[in-house]
C-alpha cells in the first residue's frame, strides 16, 4: 500500500553523508521513518496491526489515538525497545530489527512516563547520558550549555530529580533525549500532565527543534489540538490499525466542508428524514438527540435545516462549525475521541467498537 | 506555572556533535560511577550489613571466648569468627535493589535506548558492588586487628582475604541480580539474602567442621560456604594453606558460575525485544 505524500513537507534537509549512504543502502530514500506492514503481537493480542508509515526527514508526524490504540507500542518498536513481530521498519536509514545499535545512535526518545532516576541529580543524569552516547567531556559541556535554556531549571539541576515537579521532569527528559543531537526525535505524549501554558510552550519548542534543526519528530498524543497545532501530517491509529492519514486540513476536508450540529427534543429519526432531502446536505447522522449534518456550504444550508427541523421537533441548539479532528476521528473510527475515554469492544486492548465504520487505511489527498 | 524557554537548542552544534558507540570500558565505568554515586545517598543499604556483621562478631566473641579459652588450648575465637563476620557483612550486598527501581521507574528503558552494551549495565553494577564490599570489610577487619587478631598469612594474606571476600560477594550478588531482572520485584530481591542464612549456619561458621556431627556434618561437607569459610579462616589462623585456598576459590567459582548463568539468562530475558 503506498502512502500519501502530502506535498507539505519542505523537502529533505541536509543530512550527513553516512546517513545518506545508509538510506541509499536500505532503500529508504528521504524517509526518516518507514514502516511496511509493521506488526507487533503480545500473545494472542495484536497491538500493532500491519501499520505502514512513510515519514520524511524534517517532518513532524502526529500519531493520534486513544489509550490502548497502539501508539506507544509502535513507538517502542520504532525506537528498538521491542522487535516487530511482522513487517519491517527502518528509522534514520537503519532497520530496527537487524541494526538496532545504529538506530539508537540516531534517535532521541522521550517516553510517555519521564524515565528518570530520582536519586541522580539532573546534571548527573545528563552527563551520564552524554557519556553513554560516546560524547567527550567537552562535547557534553557544549551540549549542556546548548540545552540549558531548554531545561531552564537553574540551580535545581544540581538537586536530586526526585525533588522536581512534573514539568521540570518533562523538560529534563526532553533534554536527555536531545543530548546527542538525534536525527529523529520520538515524543510519546510529551505534554501529558502539563498545564495549558506549559503545553503551549512545549509546542513552541517542538516547532523550533523542527524548524531550526530540521529534526524529524514523531509525536504521539491523545490531544487532538496538539496534533492539529504541530503536525505536518497526522496518522490516526485505532485498535492497532492506521485508519487515516493526511495533513490536518486534508483530514478535516475529508469528512465534509461544514458541520451543522442540531440537538433536538425527540423524534430524531423523523428529523433526519426531513433534513436529508435538502439541497446542500451531504449526510445526516443521528446519535441519540444529536444530529450531525454534513453540508457542502453550511452557511447557505443552515437556514433550510432550521426550518425543516422546526416543522418536525423542537430544536434546543443549532450550531454551524467547520470539521475538527474529533470529527475526523469519529468518521474513521465510529467514536468520538473525547481524550482518552474511548470505549473498548473490538477485542483489542483499548480498542473501540468500530465495527460499523472501521475501514482500512484511508489515504486523504488534496 | 512551569516556565519553558523557547530558545533554539543546539543548532550550532548540529553537525559537530554526533553520538558514537562508547568503548566497553567506558560503558562499564559510566554505569559503575552512577551506582557508586548513589551509595552515600542510600546509607540504609550499607549501614545494616556492617552493623549486623560487627554485632555478631562482638556478641559471638563475648559468648564463646571464655568457653573456648578454657577448653581448647591456643584457640583464638576472634580469629576464628572473623571470616564468619565477613561473610555475614558482604553476602547479599548488591545494587540489585536499585536495578529493580530502575525497572519500575522506566530508567532501565532509558538506558536500553542508548547504545550502551547490555552486559555493561550488569557489569557496571557489579563493579560497584565489589568496591562497596571491599569498603564494608575494612571496618570489620579493622575491629579484628584492634582486638588483637594477627593474620597468620601476613599483609599479603590480608589482601587475598579481602579479594576472596569481594569475589564471594560478587558470586552471591549474581542471585540478587537474577531475581531483580527476572521479577522486577523489590520484595523478591530483598528476600534473596534470606536464602543465604541456611547456607551460612549449616557450615563451620561457629565450630570447626570436625566438631559437627550427624546430618549437619554431611550438609556442611556439601555446602560451598564451608570451603569459603575454611579458606578465609586458614589465612587468619594457619597461614598459606594452599589446599584450603584452592577449595575456597573453587567453591566461589562454582557458586559464581551458577549465579552468573542465572543472571545472564535473566538479563537476556529482560532485554529481549521479542
Amino acid at each position: 500500500m503506498s502512502l500519501l505524500q502530502t506535498g507539505q513537507n519542505p523537502g529533505p534537509p541536509a543530512v550527513s553523508s553516512s546517513a545518506a549512504a545508509a538510506s541509499e543502502m536500505t532503500g529508504t530514500g528521504s524517509a526518516a521513518i518507514r514502516a511496511e506492514r509493521l506488526v507487533r503481537r503480545f500473545g494472542e493480542v495484536t497491538a500493532v496491526d500491519e501499520v505502514d508509515l512513510d515519514i520524511h526527514r524534517g517532518e513532524i508526524y502526529g500519531f493520534l489515538g486513544p489509550n490502548g490504540a497502539g501508539k506507544s507500542t509502535t513507538v517502542r518498536v520504532l525506537c528498538t525497545l521491542l522487535s516487530p513481530t511482522g513487517g519491517r521498519a527502518v528509522v534514520a536509514g537503519y532497520d530496527v530489527a537487524t541494526q538496532p545499535e545504529k538506530v539508537r545512535l540516531r534517535i532521541g526518545v522521550a517516553l510517555q512516563e519521564a524515565a528518570l532516576d530520582p536519586k541522580q541529580t539532573g546534571i548527573e543524569l545528563l552527563k551520564l547520558q552524554g557519556r553513554l552516547y560516546g560524547l567527550s567531556r567537552a562535547e557534553i559541556r557544549d551540549r549542556l550549555a546548548d540545552l540549558s535554556q531548554l531545561i531552564d531549571i537553574g540551580d535545581a539541576l544540581g538537586r536530586p530529580i526526585g525533588t522536581y515537579s512534573g514539568g521540570m521532569k518533562r523538560r529534563l527528559d526532553l533534554a536527555a533525549a536531545l543530548i546527542h543531537n538525534p536525527e529523529v526525535l520520538f515524543l510519546d505524549e510529551p505534554t501529558s500532565g502539563l498545564d495549558p501554558v506549559s503545553r503551549a510552550r512545549m509546542w513552541e519548542e517542538v516547532r523550533r527543534l523542527n524548524a531550526e534543526l530540521s529534526m524529524t519528530i514523531f509525536l504521539t498524543t491523545q490531544y487532538l489540538e496538539e496534533a492539529d497545532e504541530l503536525a505536518d501530517r497526522v496518522g490516526i491509529i485505532n485498535g492497532g490499525r492506521l485508519v487515516a492519514e493526511g495533513s490536518p486540513a486534508q483530514l478535516k476536508r475529508s469528512v465534509g466542508n461544514d458541520l451543522i450540529i442540531a440537538h433536538v427534543d425527540g423524534r430524531a429519526e423523523a428529523a433526519r428524514r426531513a433534513v436529508e432531502p435538502l439541497s446542500g446536505v451531504r449526510s445526516v447522522e443521528v446519535r441519540g438527540e444529536e444530529m450531525v449534518i454534513t453540508a457542502v456550504d453550511g452557511a447557505a444550508t443552515i437556514g433550510a435545516v432550521a426550518v425543516a427541523l422546526a416543522g418536525v421537533t423542537p430544536v434546543r441548539h443549532l450550531t454551524l462549525r467547520t470539521p475538527s479532528l474529533d470529527d475526523v476521528f469519529l468518521e474513521y473510527t465510529g467514536n468520538r475521541f473525547s481524550g482518552s475515554q474511548i470505549p473498548e469492544g473490538d477485542g483489542r486492548p483499548g480498542g473501540p467498537d468500530n465495527s460499523k465504520r472501521q475501514r482500512d487505511l484511508v489515504e486523504v489527498g488534496s | 506555572m512551569i516556565s519553558i524557554s523557547i530558545t533554539a537548542v543546539g543548532g550550532r552544534d548540529r553537525a559537530g556533535i554526533q553520538a558514537r558507540p562508547a568503548s566497553p570500558l567506558r560503558d562499564v565505568v559510566s554505569i559503575a560511577g552512577r551506582a557508586l554515586r548513589a551509595v552515600p545517598r542510600e546509607p540504609e543499604a550499607i549501614i545494616p550489613p556492617v552493623f549486623i556483621a560487627l554485632f555478631f562478631f562482638v556478641v559471638n566473641i563475648g559468648t564463646l571466648q571464655h568457653l573456648t579459652q578454657s577448653h581448647i588450648k591456643g584457640f583464638d575465637i576472634k580469629a576464628f569468627m572473623l571470616p564468619t563476620a565477613i561473610l555475614l557483612g558482604v553476602t547479599g550486598v548488591s545494587r540489585a535493589g536499585s536495578l529493580v527501581t530502575d525497572i519500575q521507574d522506566g530508567y532501565l528503558d532509558r538506558l536500553l535506548l542508548t547504545p550502551v552494551r547490555r552486559l555493561a549495565i550488569l557489569t557496571g553494577h557489579m563493579v560497584a558492588d565489589v568496591a562497596i564490599a571491599c569498603a564494608l570489610m575494612v571496618p570489620i577487619i579493622g575491629l579484628a586487628l584492634g582486638l588483637g587478631v594477627r593474620p597468620a598469612a601476613g599483609p599479603v594474606g590480608v589482601v587475598l582475604f579481602l579479594l576472596m571476600g569481594c569475589l564471594w560477594s560478587l558470586a552471591f550478588a549474581g542471585f540478587g541480580y537474577a531475581i531483580a531482572l527476572k521479577t522486577g520485584n523489590p520484595a523478591a530481591v530483598n528476600s534473596s539474602f534470606l536464602l543465604f542464612f541456611p547456607f551460612l549456619f549449616m557450615t563451620s561458621s561457629y565450630v570447626p567442621r570436625s566438631q559437627l556431627s550427624g546430618w549437619l556434618s554431611v550438609i556442611a561437607t556439601w555446602n560451598p560456604v564451608t570451603y569459603v569459610l575454611e579458606g578465609l579462616r586458614s589465612l587468619v589462623t594457619l597461614g598459606w594453606q594452599w589446599a584450603s585456598l584452592g577449595k575456597a576459590l573453587l567453591a566461589i567459582t562454582a557458586v559464581g558460575v551458577l549465579s552468573m548463568t542465572l543472571c545472564l539468562a535473566a538479563l537476556r530475558g529482560r532485554t529481549r525485544r521479542g
